[in-house]
């Protein structure tokens, strides 16, 4: 008990809350771009134009086929060498920057095939009333078959959620100050890793199962109009 | 002009190896309802969904009042579709919609009415087929037989030239076929130009101006109801009624 509170002055909690909020922020961005990424990406892979299908197919395959901790590193120890060769100048990264970009980039060839997916997953019968009455592809999109994926597409965006929280964690190996680095951070402070690694996941307990629980109440709320 | 509504020539349609339709050829006129019978796999299904542009064909032609198909142009397959209500086996209602709005969504995005313009007819429409008290019911909310009256008045709003019902009674529980025949009746009774693909021979016996007998993709014999079920001239006719009507 004595340890306890040792670690927990307010400082302490503070910085760690501080490195909590770091880690909802890159999971929040992420999760924005990654779907902006993943709406572009299954647009592709439906696409009539075989090449445009090709660049979809080429994307999710690269990224669902390589660790993300290699991602993560090449934008942050690569994208600097990419970007003195084409614009000549150096620049330092910032740990949170590349993150996001590095992270919305993965996420997005998940979300690429949770949007396709749940898309092809309406009965064809729904596409065909669609044709039969008249309906131009873009309002059949819009109309009836948008809306009804995206009821089942609300799910699995929860979970991707869920996932990127735990996942922003890769970024303490860049240097970036989110919750595991700072509890890392406090660990070497006091000698003791033990007590923040607990707390930490104390945070990340609170945090995914707090976003499972609205989820639930959500998934209930629209299964009720069903 | 004649009054020729559908003009079917020589339409083949091949899936993977089936010749599913075999150079049909089928005329259809303004009033005309014709039934197309025959055992499964027939190409009976596949045959309407041709005309409509929901299968392409491999070849041939089709007129719709008219004017040739243009298979390849999504904008003159469109506008075709307006002439054209088309009704599924398995209703195919838009889940997401209530009632209402399942039969004002193409008058109002499709022919550009005005949203009280296409409620007003909805209703009209429903009450007709005897569903208005569900216009806010959701579609999961109905039985069978109420879902394809629904899918029969969402039809009805686009006011087609011409009907095509695909087994509307297939998917039914029997108690509930007879409230479905009833409103094609009543359709029929109006003069609306009906294709009605079916296994209710009684039905198609009753309202049919000519009966289509398909078999293996071809269509092997047609007449008035009285010469199809009551004079048939073909072996492959004979021994399908023999059958159907035993069972
Ligand atoms: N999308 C498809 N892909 C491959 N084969 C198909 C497809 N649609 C139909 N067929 C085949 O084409 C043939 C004709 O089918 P169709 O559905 O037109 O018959 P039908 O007369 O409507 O039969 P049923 O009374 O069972 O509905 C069948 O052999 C069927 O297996
Ligand atoms: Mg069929």
């Amino acid at each position: 008990m004595e340890i306890l509170s040792v670690f927990l002055t307010p400082e302490n909690i503070q910085y760690m809350l501080k490195g909590a909020l770091m880690s909802v922020v890159v999971a929040v961005c992420s999760l924005f771009f990654g779907t902006i990424l993943g709406v572009l990406g299954a647009a592709a892979k439906m696409s009539r134009n075989k090449f445009i299908k090709m660049l979809g197919g080429v994307y999710v395959q690269i990224i669902r086929g390589t660790p993300m901790m290699l991602q993560i590193l090449f934008f942050y120890l690569g994208g600097p060498v990419i970007w003195k060769f084409l614009f000549g100048r150096v620049f330092t990264p910032n740990p949170f920057v590349v993150g996001i970009i590095a992270i919305s980039i993965n996420s997005g060839a998940y979300s690429t095939e949770l949007i396709r997916s749940a898309i092809q997953s309406i009965d064809k019968g729904q596409w065909e009333a669609s044709k039969a009455l008249g309906l131009t592809y873009k309002q059949m999109m819009k109309l009836v078959i948008l809306p009804q994926s995206f009821k089942r597409i609300l799910p699995p965006f929860i979970s991707e959620f869920i996932t990127l929280i735990k996942d922003s964690s890769l970024l303490s190996s860049i240097g970036a100050v989110e919750l595991l680095t700072s509890a890392k951070v406090l660990g070497a402070n006091y000698y003791n890793y033990i007590v923040p690694l607990c707390m930490a996941s104390v945070v990340y307990l609170v945090m995914t199962m707090t976003i499972s629980y609205f989820a639930n109440k959500l998934e209930r709320r629209l299964a009720e109009s069903d | 002009m004649t009054n020729e509504i559908i003009k079917v020539d020589g339409v083949t349609k091949i899936f993977k190896h089936v010749k599913a339709v075999d150079n049909v050829s089928l005329s259809i006129k303004k009033g005309d309802i014709v039934s197309i019978i025959g055992p499964s796999g027939s190409g009976k299904s596949t045959l309407i969904r041709c005309i409509n542009g929901l299968e392409i064909p491999d070849s041939g032609e089709i007129y719709i009042d008219g004017e040739k198909v243009d298979f390849g142009n999504d904008k003159n397959l469109e506008q075709m579709r307006l002439k054209i209500g088309f009704v599924f086996q398995h209703f195919n209602l838009f889940p997401h919609l209530t009632v209402l709005e399942n039969l004002t969504l193409a008058p109002i995005n499709v022919l550009g009415k005005s949203e009280e313009d296409a409620k007003a007819l909805a209703e009209t429409l429903l009450n007709r087929v005897g569903l208005l008290d569900k216009k806010d019911s959701y579609p999961a909310q109905l039985s069978g037989g109420q879902k394809q009256r629904v899918a029969i008045a969402r039809c009805l709003c686009m006011q087609p030239e011409v009907f095509l019902f695909d087994e509307p009674t297939s998917a039914l529980d029997p108690e509930m076929i007879g409230e479905v025949l009833d409103v094609m009746q009543e359709l029929a009774s109006e003069g609306t130009t009906m294709i009605i693909v079916t296994h209710e021979m009684g039905f198609a016996k009753k309202v049919s101006s000519r009966v289509v007998f398909m078999d293996k993709g071809e269509i092997v014999e047609q007449g008035s109801a009285t010469d199809i079920f009551d004079h048939p001239q073909s072996a492959r006719l004979q021994e399908f009624l023999s059958k159907v009507l035993r069972s």
